[in-house]
């Protein structure tokens, strides 16, 4: 079992980091546990068919978001960057309705969120990062494409394809690889050859660093920094986040048939949240009666997820069709005749 | 050469018809040089298509005019290509990437299936997906390996995109504006052994009242219809003229778009003429052909005095160069199939 090992040692956090936004990042991250948590619940209830946790991923997600500026930045996440939707402000009953089934991509609007719509093959939006963000600089904005991705994609040819056109094109990228240490059921040691995704970096002539990915103010140090670095058309970034996925891969999985139930609970042991409470304590950021509100709201918030997400009706079956082209044609449309005509509840 | 075309194009009156003699290559050129002058969102990219002027010179002298940040190479990966189109469609722009021969999309499959195709469907029309890739295509001119491949029936299978090959210049001038003009994705299948063949081509900004998805009929005939798309066209209407000499009059339809497909003109000629035959360089098994046959049938059963023939590569790959001849539907194959039409007798 290997624990994270920050290197670069701890930095100072970025000045953005202050108490006002420690507060703000906690209650963001406790948001994102308790919606995770009735997530869970709402898949034991059936409601619905699979979840994915990112439990123990707060801080960098959260954290790392936070740093984003939601008016002109736009974030390319997978599948499991629930808590990157919550700090970048995507209505999340949309972005839940993906879990409950009602709509692929979610029901949220990916343009106007600058969050685009899940993806389930990882590795795959990250060359849009990268076209985003050259496409960005063409038309003169100032904005910077925040690709997510997993240690499992990291194995990816599409992510190392994106890491080289954007390291060619000095794009505005910022390619954010949440290092859980496990790819669905496969290890690190079997997944990333060298045992770092960051130094992959300097291959492709890009600072690549690896942080902490439990402490919040790490994660926001690089990404805060990244972006900065983007913005001042000096090129991509590629941030490793060492942290682990404490829970299983989905409610389908059984971690019991792969790895120790130790290590899990050595990892529990450094809760993002708890690591940065005790910061919040520590320098007086946070109170005791901040903690309980934080509490209170996040339990709130979560409930009107769960309660929105639970009762958003299904989708109409004409929308099988209504989305396939801009400019539909007779064959499709002769198709949904016979759905109409043959199918229709 | 790039003169002419920049001339013939750029015409300061738009309005005025310009016609020129040019090879299918240099209408391509043409068709791009005027979306990129007509649409300040669109962009040209691809392995060579600079400096270079890409390996058919389709691209020729477009950087100079447009710029490199409109007109620009990439590294060479396919799917990241290809996924950067998706991203700069995000980001409002109007990519036309370039593939630079049809055996190389099969590693940007992912991005082109997976992505591109169902990224509108995806974000129910939040974000449209209005690329045209530019692919390519076809045998014919016994190219290495991978250099020459027909993947018309594999991207027809693909909910979202749409399809088209063009077979003479002014098709191809024609549907290249409308691909790019389509807020949809469109795979255009640039025939390669149609490139160098001369024809007039009018250089109008609006060229003709085409719709997507509307076949043509090039030659008129009473006795049988031959379907074909891109170089088999070309063929087809070689064929035609030789069963002319024996007094057997095929009419001949240039598919064009192959997803959305002319349901409707098939029937409509097969139904006249009586018989089809499909023909396509593709393999047999599953090929675009068992398509058009399908809907012919279906359409036009009743009028059908044969079953529709199809002629097309056996299901073997592209082979290398002497033996694509031997691969590729040949004259004697197309008029046999005719025959067999003419000759068939109901059990």
């Amino acid at each position: 079992m290997t624990m994270p090992s920050p290197t670069p040692a701890r930095p100072e956090p970025h000045p953005d980091f202050g108490p006002d936004f420690a507060r703000r990042c906690y209650l963001q991250m406790l948001t994102a546990r308790r919606i995770d948590e009735e997530a869970i619940a709402l898949q034991r209830q059936g409601v619905f068919p699979a979840y994915v946790s990112l439990r123990g991923q707060e801080a960098a997600q959260v954290a790392g978001a936070a740093a984003l500026d939601t008016e002109r930045d736009f974030a390319f996440p997978t599948y499991r960057e629930m808590g990157v939707a919550l700090a970048m402000g995507v209505d999340m009953v949309g972005y839940m309705a993906s879990h409950r089934a009602l709509w692929h991509g979610g029901l949220y609007d990916p343009a106007a969120s600058r969050f685009a719509a899940l993806n389930a093959v990882v590795g795959g939006p990250v060359p849009h990062a990268v076209g985003w963000a050259v496409g960005e600089r063409l038309r003169g904005g100032s904005g910077c494409a925040v690709a997510y991705f997993g240690d499992g994609a990291s194995s990816e040819g599409d992510v190392h394809e994106a890491m080289n056109f954007a390291a060619v094109y000095r794009a505005p990228v910022v390619f954010f690889c949440q290092n859980n240490r496990w790819a669905l059921s496969v290890p690190n040691e079997r997944q990333v050859a060298g045992g770092s995704v960051a130094a992959r970096g300097q291959g492709y002539g890009m600072p690549g660093t690896a942080v902490d990915g439990n402490d919040a103010a790490a994660v926001h140090h690089a990404m805060a920094r990244a972006l900065e670095r983007a913005r001042a058309g000096e090129g991509p970034s590629l941030i490793e986040a060492l942290t682990y996925r404490v829970e299983p891969h989905s409610t389908s999985d059984d971690t019991s048939r792969y790895r120790d139930a130790e290590e899990e609970r050595a990892w529990r042991g450094r809760d993002p949240l708890t690591l940065l409470r005790a910061r919040m304590e520590a320098d007086g950021s946070g109170d005791a009666a901040f903690f309980e509100r934080a509490e209170q709201e996040a339990r709130e918030r979560a409930e009107a997820v769960r309660d929105g997400v639970s009762t958003a009706p299904e989708p109409d079956g004409a929308d099988l069709f209504t989305h396939v082209f801009r400019e539909p044609t007779e064959e499709l449309a002769r198709q949904q005749r016979v759905w109409h005509e043959e199918v229709r509840p | 050469m790039t003169g002419t075309i920049t001339e013939a194009a750029g015409a300061a009156d738009a309005s005025a018809p310009r016609v020129r003699e040019m090879s299918m290559q240099q209408a391509v050129n043409a068709a791009l040089r005027t979306v990129l002058r007509e649409d300040p969102r669109t962009l040209v990219f691809g392995e060579d298509v600079g400096a270079l002027g890409g390996v058919f010179r389709v691209t020729d002298g477009l950087q100079e005019e447009f710029g490199a940040e409109r007109v620009f190479d990439t590294p060479l990966a396919e799917s990241a290509i290809i996924g950067m189109a998706v991203g700069l469609a995000m980001n409002g722009w109007r990519p036309i990437p370039e593939l630079q021969f049809d055996g190389f999309a099969y590693p940007a499959v992912d991005q082109i299936v997976n992505q591109l195709a169902r990224m509108n469907y995806r974000s129910r029309g939040a974000v449209p997906m209005p690329v045209t890739l530019r692919l390519p295509s076809f045998g014919g001119i016994q190219a290495p390996e991978h250099h020459g491949e027909s993947l018309e029936a594999l991207f027809a299978h693909v909910p979202g995109l749409k399809v088209c090959a063009p077979c003479d210049p002014q098709d191809a001038y024609r549907l290249l504006l409308q691909s790019v003009r389509c807020d949809d994705p469109v795979v255009y299948m640039e025939p390669k052994a149609r490139y160098w063949d001369r024809r007039p081509v009018e250089l109008a900004h609006d060229p003709g009242d085409m719709p997507v998805g509307r076949s043509r009929v090039l030659r008129r005939g009473r006795h049988a219809t031959l379907v074909a798309w891109g170089a088999m066209v070309h063929r087809c209407l070689q064929a035609a003229e030789y069963a002319a000499e024996d007094g057997v009059e095929l009419e001949v339809v240039d598919l064009r778009w192959l997803k959305p497909i002319d349901a409707e003109g098939l029937a409509a000629s097969a139904a006249r003429t009586r018989r089809a035959v499909v023909v396509h360089e593709a393999p047999l098994t599953a090929g675009l052909g068992a398509e058009v046959s399908a809907l012919v049938t279906e359409r036009a059963f009743g009028a059908l005095a044969a079953p529709v023939e199809r002629v097309a590569g056996f299901d073997v790959p592209y082979p290398a160069g002497p033996l694509e001849p031997q691969y590729l539907p040949t004259i004697d194959r197309i008029l046999s199939a005719v025959q067999r039409t003419l000759e068939y007798k109901r059990p």
